[in-house]
């Protein structure tokens, strides 16, 4: 059973009315893994990823987290919606940072952290407060603690959104394009906190147009096309070896970036 | 000096009626009081089933709400104490009033509820969503604290209007400020100067609901984007 993945997608499928926008994905992540979506938008990646935490439902397919299957229950051959409590159990266990952060504008960044804390996972103000603090400092901002989001920068609102996520202790963390809306100067100090956590044996799937971070960080790059997985593998066979036209004129247009750092074939993977 | 309290003179006046136009402000006060206290509680609780209820529950909420705004307030306050009547259902002028006017701001609060929900952005619901939060607990701890802070300017201006409703109640015969004022004048003729004291006085109840809702709108003013 140790081999059983964290995440397990066959299949899956998810149509925004006339648009089929997922055409059967079929997904593994392994404990410790760090596993990306890239492609163009429009391609699925974020709403497979919404699929994952159940801010969206999936049609057709199954997405099993442990082996459970997400959001829906299969019996005498029925798919039925698991309850609105189970559910909530189901996206505990799984952490999500989003492009927009999403702090809670009338809590400090302590609170933030806290709320799931105390109402989710039911500890004492005392420890969640403790907890707070730890993952405030582990993402650099223990000195933060008692200030609202408005009074952050976004590059910090956005560290404090991890610290929020992480401190839940999910099973696997999902980044929907978390740098996105952040200033260019802001990036790498996110990007850093994403590393350290990668570094420590965090289970992280990603959606990310951070080319180079990518491939740095990943062990394994999906890259998705047209609700479809075009190509996957580990990320110098993908950024090296694209197969495909439509990869290879993704990635074309990261291209200045990639002649800085040569072809970087010696990155380690763990598959 | 002594002009001004002789009998005639205003204040004089003012003084001899003091009971009744005091008596008259309680019952402004106490009607406003209740018909607020009734429109905040039905409207928030109207509100939550306009904005997450079942499809049934919505559409009901939003016959009643588009019902009570098509309405005028008299009517329905002559409605609530003689039309009940018919019915068999004998209700107290004051609290016919009171019911009446709290079921008209009931509507406008639903409706600010609903536009103060819908107007918190979508993200925070899917944050809180993604930490585990149940749906109670969504709304109680994330969307409910901003939702009220963006429903405090419209909610003050309900409060504002149902005071200033309360004298519609004069009309079924129940002695608020307006009445109370008019039956002064009914025996010294002081029109002018009697309509002015209960401006006055209505003007100064208003002012201090604006000042509140003002320190409330300050109180949560750490509410920015």
């Amino acid at each position: 059973m140790t081999d059983q993945p964290l995440l397990k997608a066959t299949a899956v499928h998810k149509s925004f009315g006339e648009v089929e926008v997922l055409k059967g994905i079929d997904l593994t992540v392994r404990q410790g893994q760090v596993v990306s979506l890239i492609g163009a938008s429009g391609s699925g990646k974020t709403t497979f990823l919404r699929c994952v935490n159940l801010l969206e439902e999936h049609d057709g397919g199954e997405i099993l987290l442990d082996g459970d299957p997400i959001g829906y229950q299969v019996s005498g051959g029925k798919r039925r919606r698991l309850s609105e409590t189970r559910i909530s159990a189901q996206r505990a266990r799984i952490g999500m940072v989003f492009q927009q952060f999403n702090l809670f504008p009338h809590l400090t960044a302590g609170e933030n952290v806290m709320l799931g804390l105390t109402k989710v996972m039911g500890k004492s103000k005392a420890e969640a407060r403790e907890i707070a603090e730890h993952w405030l400092r582990r993402v650099g901002l223990a000195e933060r603690r008692d200030h609202y989001p408005y009074q952050l920068s976004g590059g910090q609102q956005q560290r404090v959104a991890i610290a929020r996520a992480v401190a839940m202790q999910p099973r696997l963390l999902l980044f929907d394009e978390v740098t996105s809306a952040l200033d260019p100067e802001l990036v790498a100090e996110v990007l850093g906190v994403m590393h350290a956590l990668a570094d420590a044996g965090m289970t992280m799937l990603l959606v990310s147009h951070e080319m180079l971070f990518v491939r740095d960080v990943s062990h394994h790059v999906v890259f998705l096309d047209k609700g479809r997985i075009a190509q996957e593998g580990p990320p110098a066979e993908v950024f090296d070896n694209p197969e495909s036209e439509r990869l290879r004129s993704f990635l074309g247009r990261f291209h200045g970036l990639f002649g800085k750092v040569g072809n970087g074939s010696e990155r380690p993977t763990q598959d | 000096m002594e002009s001004w309290m002789t009998p005639g003179s205003f204040l004089f006046e003012a003084w001899q009626s003091r009971q009744g136009l005091l008596a008259g402000l309680a019952v402004t006060l106490a009607s406003s009081a209740l018909s607020i206290v009734m429109a905040t509680v039905c409207g928030l609780l109207m509100g939550i089933g306009l904005t997450f209820g079942w499809w049934w529950l919505r559409l009901l909420a939003r016959l009643y709400v588009d019902l009570m705004r098509g309405i005028p307030v008299l009517v329905l306050i002559l409605f609530t104490y003689y039309g009940l009547a018919l019915f068999g259902i004998n209700v107290a002028a004051f609290w016919a009033g009171v019911i009446a006017l709290g079921a008209f701001a009931t509507a406008h609060v639903a409706e600010n509820f609903r536009g103060a929900v819908e107007s918190v952005p979508a993200g925070q619901m899917e944050a809180a969503k993604a930490i585990g939060l149940t749906f109670p607990k969504r709304l109680w701890y994330v969307i409910l604290p901003q939702a009220v802070r963006r429903m405090l300017p419209p909610w003050v201006n309900t409060g504002l209007e149902i005071v200033k409703g309360t004298t519609l109640l004069s009309i079924i015969g129940v002695v608020e400020l307006l009445l109370a004022s008019q039956q002064v004048m009914a025996r010294n003729y002081m029109i002018i100067d009697f309509y002015l004291l209960a401006m006055v006085m209505y003007l100064i109840i208003n002012f201090a609901i604006a000042q509140l809702g003002g320190l409330l709108e300050r109180r949560f003013s750490y509410l920015r984007y």
